[in-house]
């Protein structure tokens, strides 16, 4: 919810530079109301209420001056784990779908599609996000981290070697995602209680259910990394 | 022992360096790094999008079907007609056309360009309300019929005189007497199937069909001598899978007649002969491959129609691979749903507990097919009973294996009845439990598990406190949240599936086997390699194991908890098999007889005189040119597994009263499984199966739209599933040592998903005084039962 206002407010800045580079790229109106809600779906309920309430309000106000993307494809350029990457795609791509089939970065998964489930959790500039509600257009210029950018040279990050060593993964197609939450989450609370875990960790869903080995990895991880 | 026959058995305690210990799972740092890939990730050379154009009526004829503009898109390369005019749809969703495009918003637009007509016919999706005046069925038995008997273990000589009164509508064939042989079921009744008539199976417009009564003992007599009987209805919906990596595959063909499919799955190498005759092409034609698979629970054995059709399509478009994954929605309405049940309950003890009588009318669906009538009463096997299952026939979709097929239900059914008795006898349920646990001795079973269920109880009760934190009904404090405690027992077989596991050690030293089998997430791969490292004397890293692929060596599929036995009795005699060829190539080097090696710590070395010895890879070199190469199999020499185990679950939740809202305290797992190959994933199993079921109890219900047909929640948002701060505190304890090692390893997949419903509905009723009827138990529902007056879920 203490996220709202910050992203609303850091949405406007992009959209100001977005219109500085180039004009062609200044897609906005549903698409950022899409990308809001989208960011927000990772704090409580009320939180995206009121950024989805905003959100509209900012596509109002902006309806006037946004330049028409699509039906056809448009060029798009993302960064991903520090690299440029390129593509030719329709407007409607999700962030995660450019990812994985564009970019052969199949770590995020795409399973409910939709929001809900945490599957397709990536970094966006440092916070937690669902890749299936972000366009990929509107994720040009911000700083997309995904897992498979996580392991330093071949080096498991931290967070992954407590999830393996406290076995927090069964089948493991929920993992990536969590794994991808955890960081955000350990950002933000690098000393955290079991309390805080159960409650920053709830956007994501596990079905083998592998909660058990998550908690002891969250906290492993949270020791091991040290807030870093 | 002699030189030729080599010791199958699993080593002493003393002897384990792997088995039995805490080893992390081996395909771990791929998934934690995003680098292992599912069938959903991968991405082949020029490979297209299927998008499928699904029947928006849950009953229809399809009349016309029009794909000429869908056709005409750019970027279209593929439509294929999966069901045509005439055909009859049986529920919503269900597939008609599949179009395959260059990308996946262009199939979406194809899929969309497809003009369908149907004619709708009336559909049946009302499981809930109980059948009234329905008659027995009186046509043949088909063999979900038998199999459900055999499940109740309804005692052979009634089953033999329905088979003779009724015939049966399917085939007897060799394999499915062999399945019977290896299931232990009766030579009489076997020969009875045999000797049957097969008739048509009878057509009926009946949304119900009404399965004999089943008759034991004498329940009219035993319910005059009952002192205290107890009355119930209870209940559980019809849960979806919910797989996260939905089902699907991509398929290709690499010449005129060779199909090259991924396949998200549970079956590698069962899947060829389905495939070959959907595409009418020679089953070896077919090759078949998996690396990970996100979710099976049972719904993923068959290629299935999509499957077959994405063959179709891509043969359509020039044989390029063509991915067609099902979407959230299919995936929730189609791909997969486990039985209802619903039971009213008559159950009649003495005063001081002894269970004397159950009676049932229950019913239930499973889709268009019905659904079997779970076990009844469950483990606790009453001497007279009274039992009469109708299956709903719906069209909700068709059912699929979950987890431990039927046994959840009866479980709950069985575990909430016994539970509302012991209420009204004013016993606490775990004193009637250990009273009756006699009972739990299976008529047809050698292995007497009331010890075990004694033992695990006790254990499970130190685990949760139930001494100190169990009290009476109505004595749960005086403040609006209520806590409670409930239990529940379940069992499972096992056994092992057939498995070849082959097996070469290379002249430096290297090993690797092969096995067609696959790892759903339970440790698999983790648990063949712990087997044959500890088998071999080497390190894990030691060794490098292919699954995975239909090329490789045949294995079962990963269903009804019969991996760990096939793969790992197959990879144990594999090991010993290889080793004992090593010895005979070596023993002269060492100046002693084969039978006199032993393999340690990396070592070959003589037994008596462990100084006498040869690195892995010194002994390894005296092999020459040509490798060790083995196929170890199951079933084989040696008695290294059984069936058969046995679990209790206990639960602590706090019942808010006056929100109804359900809050999970703590919950643990006893659990046996014979011996243990990996005690790390086995724990994980159990926690896993205590979430699951804690979902299930909660949250999860799949609800249908009376007036449209359709699924009203096909999506996470409505069909939910636990979250990492819902399921309380969890612990587990694995029963291993003696009287469980040397029975060999039974699997975990089924056994603990069985209680934790029954466990926790019963927590419930403890903590509020009263019994929530029906799952999932949610706030209104709680608050339905408080005042049963005020809603429609407080009574039937």
């Amino acid at each position: 919810m203490d996220d709202s206002p910050e992203i609303l407010e850091k949405s406007k800045k992009d959209k100001k530079r977005k219109s500085k580079q180039s004009s062609s790229n200044a897609g906005w109106s549903r698409r950022d109301f899409l990308k809001i809600s989208g960011v927000s779906a990772a704090v409580p309920l009320a939180g995206s209420l009121v950024a989805s309430a905003s959100a509209l309000a900012v596509e109002t106000a902006h309806e006037a001056d946004a330049a028409v993307q699509g039906p056809g494809k448009a060029p798009v350029t993302l960064t991903v784990n520090g690299k440029n990457r390129s593509a030719q795609l329709e407007p409607r791509v999700t962030l995660l779908d450019a990812l994985r089939d564009q970019f052969e970065l199949t770590g995020a998964k795409r399973v409910c599609d939709r929001g809900t489930c945490g599957a397709c959790t990536v970094l966006m500039d440092g916070k937690a996000v669902y890749s299936c509600s972000i366009l990929a257009i509107d994720a040009q210029g911000k700083a997309i981290s995904t897992v498979e950018g996580l392991s330093e040279g071949g080096k498991l990050h931290p967070i992954q070697q407590a999830f393996i060593d406290n076995d927090a993964q069964q089948c493991g197609f929920c993992t990536p995602g969590f794994v991808m939450a955890t960081k955000a989450f350990l950002n933000q609370h690098p000393h955290p209680t079991l309390e805080q875990i159960k409650h920053g960790m709830g956007g994501n869903f596990c079905r083998c259910g592998t909660y058990a080995g998550m908690r002891a990895a969250v906290m492993q991880a949270a020791k091991a990394t040290k807030g870093a | 022992m002699a030189d030729n026959q080599p010791d199958y058995n699993w080593p002493a305690p003393e002897k384990r360096s792997l088995i039995g210990k805490r080893v992390s799972r081996v395909d771990g740092p791929d998934k934690v790094s995003g680098r292992a890939k599912y069938t959903y990730d991968v991405h082949r050379p020029g490979m297209l999008y299927g998008k499928v154009v699904r029947s928006p009526y849950a009953h229809a004829k399809v009349v016309n079907v029009d794909t000429s503009a869908a056709e005409k898109i750019p970027g279209v390369k593929g439509v294929h007609v999966v069901q045509g005019p005439g055909s009859e749809i049986h529920w919503a969703g269900d597939d008609i056309v599949v179009v395959a495009a260059v990308d996946e918003p262009t199939a979406a637009d194809g899929a969309r360009a497809v003009k369908v007509e149907y004619e709708p016919l009336p559909h049946w999706v009302n499981d809930f309300d109980q059948p009234q005046n329905v008659g027995e069925d009186a046509g043949p038995l088909s063999l979900n019929d038998v199999v459900g008997m055999l499940t109740n273990q309804m005692p052979d000589q009634q089953i033999i005189s329905k088979i003779q009164e009724h015939g049966i509508s399917f085939k007897v064939d060799n394999a499915l007497v062999t399945r019977m042989h290896d299931n232990k079921v009766g030579e009489a009744v076997i020969s009875a199937l045999q000797a049957a008539p097969v008739k048509e199976a009878v057509k009926s417009t009946s949304h119900y069909k009404k399965e004999a009564e089943q008759l034991r003992g004498e329940p009219d007599a035993a319910f005059q001598q009952a002192e205290v009987v107890s009355e119930g209805i209870y209940g559980c919906p019809v849960i979806t899978h919910c797989c996260l990596e939905s089902h699907g595959s991509i398929a290709e063909w690499t010449d005129d007649d060779h199909v090259f499919v991924h396949i998200s799955t549970q079956n590698v190498s069962g899947l060829a002969t389905e495939y070959a005759g959907g595409l009418k092409i020679p089953a070896t034609n077919v090759h078949v491959h998996q690396d990970h698979i996100g979710g099976g629970f049972g719904s993923k054995f068959g290629a299935d129609r999509w499957g077959i059709y994405t063959a179709q399509v891509s043969k359509k478009a020039g044989g390029k691979p063509v991915r067609v994954m099902l979407e959230r929605d299919a995936e929730l309405t189609l791909a997969g749903c486990r039985p209802s049940i619903w039971a009213k309950v008559k159950i009649g003890a003495k005063k001081d507990g002894t269970l004397l009588a159950w009676q049932s009318e229950s019913w239930g669906t499973g889709g268009p097919g019905g659904g079997g009538a779970p076990p009844m009463p469950y483990v606790v096997n009453i001497p007279n009973q009274r039992k009469q299952h109708v299956a709903v026939l719906t069209n909700i979709g068709p059912a699929r294996a979950w987890r431990a097929p039927n046994h959840p239900q009866g479980c709950l059914v069985t575990m909430s009845a016994i539970e509302d008795l012991a209420a009204k006898l004013g016993m606490d349920p775990l004193d009637l439990m250990l009273k009756n646990l006699d009972l739990t001795k299976p008529p047809t079973d050698t292995y007497h598990r009331a010890d075990t269920y004694r033992d695990e109880l006790m254990i499970a009760a130190n685990m949760i406190g139930w001494k100190k934190n169990w009290r009476p009904r109505g004595q749960n404090g005086s403040g609006p949240v209520k806590r409670g405690l409930g239990l529940s027992i379940h069992t499972w077989g096992g056994r092992g599936h057939n498995s070849n596991c082959a097996l070469t050690i290379q002249p430096d030293g290297s090993v690797n086997m092969k096995m067609g089998t696959q790892d759903l997430g339970v440790g698999t791969r983790t648990a063949i390699l712990i087997v044959a490292a500890d088998s071999l004397g080497l390190p894990l890293n030691a060794l490098t194991l292919d699954i995975g692929d239909n090329q490789y060596p045949s294995s079962g599929g990963s269903g009804g908890s019969t991996t760990i036995g096939g793969v790992s009795s197959a990879a144990r005699r594999a090991a010993v098999d290889a080793l004992a060829q090593l010895f005979e190539k070596v023993a002269p080097t060492l100046n002693a007889q084969p039978g006199e090696l032993e393999a340690v710590s990396g070592t070959i070395r003589v037994k008596s005189a462990p100084s006498r010895k040869l690195s892995w890879k010194q002994a390894c070199s005296k092999l020459g040119a040509q490798p060790i190469q083995v196929t170890g199999k199951n079933p084989g020499p040696g008695d290294l597994i059984s069936s058969g185990v046995g679990g209790a679950m206990m639960a602590d939740v706090s019942v808010d009263t006056e929100t109804g809202v359900v809050k999970m305290n703590k919950m643990v797992c006893v659990q046996d499984c014979g011996l243990v190959i990996n005690l790390k994933t086995a724990e994980s199993q159990c926690y896993g199966a205590m979430i699951m079921g804690i979902a299930t109890t909660l949250y999860e219900e799949k609800v249908m739209d009376p007036t449209t047909g359709r699924m009203l929640n096909p999506n996470m948002d409505f069909y939910r599933l636990a979250g990492i701060g819902d399921v309380g505190d969890l612990a587990v304890h694995m029963m291993t040592g003696k009287g469980y090692d040397e029975r060999g390893p039974i699997g975990l997949g089924e056994p603990p998903t069985v209680s934790p419903a029954a466990a926790i509905s019963n927590a419930v009723a403890n903590a509020i005084g009263v019994r929530v009827p029906f799952l999932p138990i949610t706030p209104d529902r709680v608050v339905a039962a408080l005042n049963p007056q005020g809603g429609r879920n407080a009574t039937v």
